[in-house]
């Protein structure tokens, strides 16, 4: 009885104390805190000005009003946005851009570097070497070879037949993004680590090497599609060079493009703020929702068990 | 579930293909390529009775690139001389592609390219010579008569030849407080006695020592690109100066860097230097909100001014830096593409917005300042006795236009470096130096631009 009333004692004694490190949790808490300041304050203001007329913007730019629900606040810009763009319809182009790229380079790149990492045949190290060198050129540095390729390619439309030139279409703005170096670097280095045993076991049950890819490479890869579905959204999303070059039409633009509306001689920032806001949400949500698939991914994965 | 998936996968595919296919050109833009020899149309004939339009299916169609998408004043009144220009034609449609401004240039960089730009299309005039040079617009048939009734910023030229026409035009100025003028007994200048050099040297320091103002003078420093040679080259000319040679247009030397430059140099150094100007504001804000005594900007801001202070607003003509006031000219601008295959219906159109009432319409949606005496005159602003008529006069009596050679895209950056680095402290005389030799190489390697 004494002794339990000691240990009780004891305990409590130890929960009150401090532990040893406190100044070092102190100093990374208020070190995490300022990164998290920094990182939101401008996602703050954002939503904040993009319920606030252009002057009020600039008044609470001397204090932390900015930041603040505070003031004369309305949909006023929100409504600007629907009526000045065809907001729904660029939203709508991106998503569509992003969601087949993002299809198809998964196919294409995991397919690519399942070969490379997987498969023997002359060359491999040769055309692995070659994709891998192609990572330090700048995209911006083929641009114009490119632009003159696609506008003189063959096309196909519904409604005029066969055509000269892919402008003004949606596949020139997937089909040149679809194969990423990038992309099928992150496939090879994953797949090099995933056990050969499980192909030799699947081959002596007979499986082919399409099945092997597609039933248990892929299956096993849960992590590098989600790097690799978040790196391509990203581009796609934020595309904004090659669709000022190839599309004309108003009903084939990108979001990116469509934020240009709104920086006129006199720009309205309240504006500019909503459609920023409009475009940035979906984005957060995609990445909230693919945080979580991708550690779900790794946690569950076969692979480091 | 994995079968699922990848049916998934291949329904998304087949829809992909399928809009894809769908998503061809969806207006008509022009025939590309072949860059046709420049044809003199024929001579124009005034609309007159609008004939009943033909069906559509047999009318021509000329495609129209706007920067104007956003900008709902402009789309507004460029649709309904589209529709006027339609309505009254049974050969010719006008079909319009709008684009945002922003991004314009780059986009008609890449049709010119490509070879897909439509029959019409709207350039910043600045650009006009060099899309001369490169080919991909024509010359306009402009009649005497036409010509002589345009102010010197809505006409687009390149080696004397008329290329390009626009509706409007904009002002510099320098924005004032009637109250503190005459707090500080300070003279309202006029379009004839616009204030001189010293006299203007004056006031920055009365201002700045008044202690009223954070600054005497916003010049909007903090703006990039093209601002800084419309705005700030004006001033150099004043003094003397100028980009160019404008005689040969092959050399900078002894303009950009002659004394009269190392004038303008040392005196906008001095702006920055001794605390009249601030060299990098966080908004262009100063003035509307009184922490700046004057406001150097164009025209387009004289609403804000006259909403934020009403009767207290003064519009006040340059500065007359010794060779009398200048103030940049050219905006956006009507041309017909090289690859327009019917170049005098897109001329027709040309001159149907380049009507009075065309022009006045333009101004009187979007404020801006008209090109013509005529249309200036059935404008509510501009007329004779109207609140902004004052824009208009210094538009037609000071306007320098920037150089028109095809090499203006790289005196405008060369200028605009050297203008930030003499801001910025650096020796005037060896900056301005640095700029000739660059713009002069340039023009070498260029072979003179066609001069």
């Amino acid at each position: 009885m004494t002794a339990s009333t000691q240990s009780v004692a004891v305990s409590k004694s130890s929960k009150r104390r401090l532990p040893k490190d406190w100044k070092s949790k102190v100093v990374q808490y208020a070190t995490n805190l300022i990164l998290v300041i920094f990182f939101i304050f401008p996602l703050v203001f954002m939503i904040m000005a993009s319920f606030k007329p252009n002057d009020q913007i600039f008044a609470d730019l001397r204090s932390l009003r900015a930041f603040l629900p505070v003031g004369d606040l309305s949909l006023t810009n929100y409504q600007a946005v629907f009526a000045k763009s065809k907001f729904p319809r660029f939203l709508f182009n991106s998503l569509f851009i992003s969601v087949t790229t993002i299809l198809l380079s998964l196919i294409v790149n995991s397919m690519l570097a399942y070969a490379l990492s997987r498969l023997k045949w002359a060359g491999q190290k040769l055309v692995l070497a070659i994709i891998i060198a192609t990572l330090i050129i700048p995209g911006e540095t083929v641009i114009m070879p490119l632009l003159l390729l696609v506008s003189k390619l063959p096309g196909l439309s519904l409604t005029e037949g066969i055509t000269t030139g892919w402008l003004n279409t949606y596949h020139v703005q997937i089909i040149p993004f679809i194969v990423s170096a990038f992309s099928i670097f992150l496939f090879y280095q994953f797949f090099r680590d995933i056990p050969k045993e499980l192909d030799e076991a699947a081959l002596v049950d007979g499986a082919s090497r399409f099945q092997i890819y597609y039933k248990i490479i892929l299956p096993n890869s849960g992590p590098v599609i989600a790097t690799v579905t978040i790196l391509t959204f990203i581009g796609a999303w934020n595309s904004f060079l090659w669709p000022t070059m190839v599309i004309q039409s108003e009903e084939l633009r990108p979001v990116m493009v469509g934020m240009q509306y709104f920086f006129q001689q006199d720009t309205e920032w309240g504006e500019v703020m909503a459609y920023a806001a409009m475009i940035t949400i979906p984005v957060l949500l995609v990445f909230l929702l693919f945080q979580r698939s991708f550690v779900q991914s790794i946690a569950s994965s076969g692979i480091k068990g | 579930m994995r079968h699922r998936l990848f049916s998934l996968i291949a329904l998304m595919l087949i829809a992909s293909v399928l809009l894809a296919a769908c998503g061809g050109a969806a207006e008509p833009t022009a025939a590309p390529a072949a860059v046709e020899p420049t044809a003199a149309p024929e001579a124009v004939a005034e609309p007159t009775a609008a004939p009943a339009p033909a069906a559509s299916g047999s009318m021509t169609k000329l495609g129209l690139w706007t920067h104007s998408a956003g900008n709902e004043g402009e789309m507004e009144v460029i649709t309904k001389m589209a529709d006027d220009f339609n309505a009254s034609q049974d050969q010719f449609e006008v079909v319009i592609e709008a684009f945002p401004q922003a991004s314009y240039n780059d986009s008609v960089a890449a049709a010119s390219v490509a070879g897909s730009l439509p029959c019409i299309i709207d350039l910043d005039q600045p650009t006009v010579p060099n899309f001369a040079w490169s080919g991909y617009v024509q010359e306009l048939p402009v009649p005497a008569d036409m010509l002589a009734g345009i102010n010197t910023g809505g006409v687009g030229l390149y080696n004397d030849k008329v290329y390009s026409m626009g509706q409007f035009d904009v002002a510099l100025l320098n924005y004032a407080r009637k109250s503190v003028l005459e707090k500080y007994d300070i003279r309202i200048p006029t379009l004839d006695e616009p204030w001189t050099l010293d006299e203007f040297n004056t006031i920055l320091k009365t201002l700045k020592d008044s202690g009223e103002f954070d600054y005497a003078m916003d010049v909007n420093a903090e703006w990039t690109g093209e601002w800084w040679p419309y705005a700030y080259s004006p001033m150099l000319q004043s003094f003397g100066g100028d980009l160019i040679d404008r005689a040969t247009f092959t050399t900078a030397e002894g303009v950009l860097n002659g004394p009269e430059a190392q004038a303008w140099g040392e005196w906008f150094q001095g702006l920055f230097a001794d605390g009249y100007v601030n060299p990098a504001p966080a908004d262009d804000q100063c003035f509307l909100q009184g922490h700046c005594a004057l406001w150097y900007t164009g025209s387009w801001s004289a609403n804000d001014v006259v909403a934020a202070l009403g009767d207290d607003a003064l519009f006040l003509p340059a500065v007359d830096f010794g060779n009398g006031p200048k103030i940049g000219g050219g905006s956006w601008q009507w041309g017909i593409s090289t690859a327009c295959e019917n170049p005098d219906g897109a001329w027709q159109f040309i001159e149907s917005v380049m009507k009075p009432e065309n022009v006045a319409l333009m101004s009187n949606t979007t404020g801006l300042v008209p090109t013509t005496a005529a249309g200036a005159a059935l404008t509510e602003k501009y007329a004779e006795g109207g609140p902004y008529q004052i824009f208009y006069d210094m538009s037609n009596r000071y306007t320098v236009m920037r150089p028109p050679t095809p090499g203006y895209l790289r005196l405008s950056s060369e200028f605009e470096q050297a203008a930030i680095k003499i801001r910025d402290g650096n020796n005037v005389q060896d900056t301005l130096d640095d700029a000739v030799d660059a713009i002069n190489q340039d023009i070498q390697d260029n072979n003179n631009y066609g001069f």
